[in-house]
């Protein structure tokens, strides 16, 4: 398998959240603002990034029958950088994301490229399948988080330019239009990720409806 | 009074911030185990047991190992802070406590073991697990209220299991459109389910 298409299959063909189901709870929890969906996906892609580089490394060490926890102390630790850095620098952030921020540790997305992926490739390709991962998995992150935050608060908040660490909400829908609370709330994140699904899904079924069609006619021709 | 006070944690923990529909907290198990009624309470008796234990052991070790102003290495004068080890030391708890608690089961209980035994394994990765550990530090409960919290969060959680299961396999008759099948029918269930719990919040106790 080549770099590129170890990159891009985390994004839409094994998207982590959309097409593989995992990593949910912190996608629902963290998607009541886009700016919160970014930080959240930051968060993953430096803890993966430095936990699949160090796995990778240190992969022929290992034992194969502890390795699953020696796996967790090292997502563990840089998860724990992620909470002091957040603290220190992006108080803000570190307090609407919550308890969600120690909870990267249990991110199956995580544990599952060490075990899959990191303990079984090359440094390089493990960054690089990393990168890709934590882009599927902030995709889905913001594209649930739009939907909410244009449904539930008439606003996109994106990270402020002269300070990133702070948001600046832009409005984008007309001020006569009473925001829907309900998107704001639990439930909202619940059916958004639901529809998102969906329609990956019925994507995912055209492609293949499409793909089924270019092979009949393929060997249709083949046999005139 | 004491006892008001437990009743307050519970009641919230079971249906006001319910684990899974207001907190997002074990969301994986929630729409992997659901599917049929039988799984759906053995994942959730394992849970509450779990989490109970959990809360316990996460409490006393944060208070006597970590925290700068009870733990036993700190002098008044010279204070060991080690709370930024927090999230290391709990899930490697929680990772052992799981463990233990498989192996005790599985040689002193094996009827038990039989019922819950494949849903242990799964249980370390619960965020729902880990989230009640760290939240009892966070609320600053105490040792008895930690305990009561778990128990709580583990017995909203398995409402919420049970009642999306018992939907689920009534789903599995219904004619829903072909992108909806599976997943994507069981977030929107719980959407409304979280619509309904969202009633609970009007509840004020204490």
């Amino acid at each position: 398998m080549n770099l590129g298409e170890v990159f891009t299959r985390g994004i839409i063909k094994e998207n982590p959240v959309l097409r593989l189901a995992l990593g949910l709870c912190p996608s629902l929890a963290v998607s009541s603002s886009v700016f919160n969906a970014i930080g959240m996906g930051v968060s993953v892609l430096f803890v993966l990034i430095m936990s699949n580089l160090l796995i990778s490394l240190v992969r022929k060490g290992v034992p194969a029958k502890i390795r699953i926890p020696i796996f967790i102390v090292i997502i563990a630790t840089f998860v724990t950088i992620v909470e002091m850095v957040m603290a220190a620098y992006a108080p803000g952030l570190f307090k609407a994301l919550g308890i969600f921020v120690p909870l990267i540790v249990v991110n199956c997305i995580i544990l599952g490229r060490a075990e899959a992926f990191a303990s079984k490739n090359g440094p390089v390709a493990s960054i690089v399948d990393a990168v890709g991962m934590s882009a599927g998995f902030t995709l889905a992150l913001v594209l649930i988080a739009i939907v909410r935050e244009v449904l539930g608060n008439g606003t996109i908040s994106l990270p402020d330019p002269s300070n990133p660490v702070v948001a600046m909400a832009i409005q984008v829908v007309p001020g006569s239009f009473e925001p829907i609370l309900l998107f704001m709330l639990a439930p909202g994140a619940f059916i958004t990720m639901g529809l998102w699904l969906a329609l990956f899904n019925l994507l995912d079924a055209r492609k293949a409806e499409k793909k089924k069609q270019e092979t009949i006619q393929a060997s249709f021709q083949r046999s005139k | 009074m004491d006892f008001m006070n437990l009743f307050v944690i519970a009641v919230g923990s079971i249906l006001i911030n319910n684990f899974v529909l207001a907190r997002f907290l074990g969301i994986c198990p929630y729409i992997g185990v659901s599917k049929k009624l039988d799984s759906a309470i053995g994942m959730g008796f394992a849970v509450i047991f779990v989490m109970a234990l959990a809360s316990l052991a996460s409490w006393l070790i944060y208070v006597y190992l970590l925290d700068p102003a009870t733990n036993v290495w700190s002098t008044p004068d010279h204070p060991v802070d080690l709370t930024f080890l927090r999230t290391i030391t709990f899930i490697l708890v929680i990772a052992s406590l799981v463990q233990l608690v498989e192996m005790m089961l599985q040689k002193q209980m094996p009827a038990l073991y039989s019922a819950l035994g494949i849903y242990l394994p799964l249980i370390t990765t619960n965020c729902a697990v880990l989230g009640v550990a760290v939240l009892n530090i966070d609320e600053g409960y105490n040792l008895v209220e930690s305990l009561v919290n778990g128990i709580a969060a583990g017995i909203g959680f398995t409402l919420a299991l049970i009642l999306m299961a018992g939907i689920r396999e009534r789903l599995e008759l219904a004619d829903v459109p072909k992108p909806l099948q599976g997943i994507p029918i069981a977030f929107i269930m719980a959407g409304l389910m979280a619509i309904a719990f969202l009633g609970f919040s009007g509840l004020s106790v204490g």
